[in-house]
């Protein structure tokens, strides 16, 4: 009887974990994104500031309510802004920053070409 | 020709860099959310007095000015603008409610019962998650909210002007 017992709690075990591995992932994929807006420069994951601690904790609960990383991170940039993402929407405010790296990557693409073309 | 053009592009190049650095110089490195929430938020916490769940439906109800105070014992800036929230809960046109912030409750309450309690209710945010659904990231920070919209947001500690920016919107 004890045999069977051990054998249904592995096998409870084994059916849970790849699950709560990608919990985790998604978890940690999300607080990397996340800025610490007490200890700038660090991410959410990388900070152990009170903020960030309840950040991680909160990010936690959601997934846990079965939210998506695009429903959390709307939820938190409704109420800290943009600057709380790493990695910014595209929007009329970050055009700029999105655009201006390629104009400047076509510009110098020219610049080559024209050089190269000379020779 | 060519000479001109370079040097125009260098001096342009490094004007742009001057620009941008002398703006910063001015400019504070500390950073205030720009919160899009109006509502405030819905939750249930527990009550610090009674340890009984409250639901924030049943606070915020009436049509009147309240002040959500977000406060710690261990926090100095709240010791700072205590006397200023005791000195707010005699006016009767405004209920201050707090939402006590990852705090020891038995310190929680030495701190009342040394500075006074201008709280109605206080609110138990043991792990700071009930903090972030309302947009805060630190203590002390106060909104004053009226018919379940937040009116003004103040983060840090209130002081002279602050209180008298509130005693303005609530008369």
């Amino acid at each position: 009887m004890k045999i069977f017992k051990i054998i249904f709690i592995i096998l409870i075990i084994f059916y849970f974990s790849p699950l709560k591995a990608n919990e985790i992932e998604l978890q940690n994929k999300i607080t990397k994104n996340l800025r610490c807006l007490v200890c700038q420069g660090q991410s959410i994951y990388d900070s152990d500031s009170e903020f960030a601690i309840s950040l991680k904790l909160l990010v936690q609960n959601k997934i846990n309510q079965g939210w998506s990383d695009k429903q959390i991170y709307n939820f938190l940039t409704d109420k800290y802004g943009e600057w709380i993402l790493y990695d910014p929407k595209l929007n009329k405010n970050t055009y700029f920053l999105w655009f201006f790296p390629i104009l400047i990557l076509l510009f110098g693409g020219v610049i080559v070409l024209k050089k190269f073309n000379k020779h | 020709m060519k000479r001109r053009i370079i040097s125009l592009l260098i001096i342009s190049f490094f004007l742009f860099v001057f620009i941008i650095f002398y703006q910063s110089l001015n400019k504070s490195s500390f950073y205030k959310p720009k919160s899009k929430i109006k509502d405030i938020p819905q939750f249930v916490a527990k009550s610090l007095s009674s340890q009984e769940e409250i639901s924030s439906k049943k606070i915020f109800y009436e049509d009147k000015y309240y002040l959500l105070n977000i406060w710690a014992s261990w926090c100095v800036p709240c010791r700072d603008e205590h006397p200023i929230l005791v000195g707010l809960s005699k006016n009767k046109q405004l209920e201050i409610i707090g939402l006590n912030y990852k705090d020891n409750l038995s310190n929680a309450q030495k701190f009342l019962n040394e500075l006074g309690n201008p709280y109605r209710i206080i609110l138990i945010d043991k792990d700071g998650t009930k903090a972030i659904e309302w947009g805060a990231f630190g203590v002390p920070e106060t909104f004053l909210i009226f018919k379940n919209k937040i009116v003004k947001k103040f983060i840090g500690p209130l002081d002279q002007s602050l209180l008298n920016e509130i005693e303005q919107i609530i008369k």
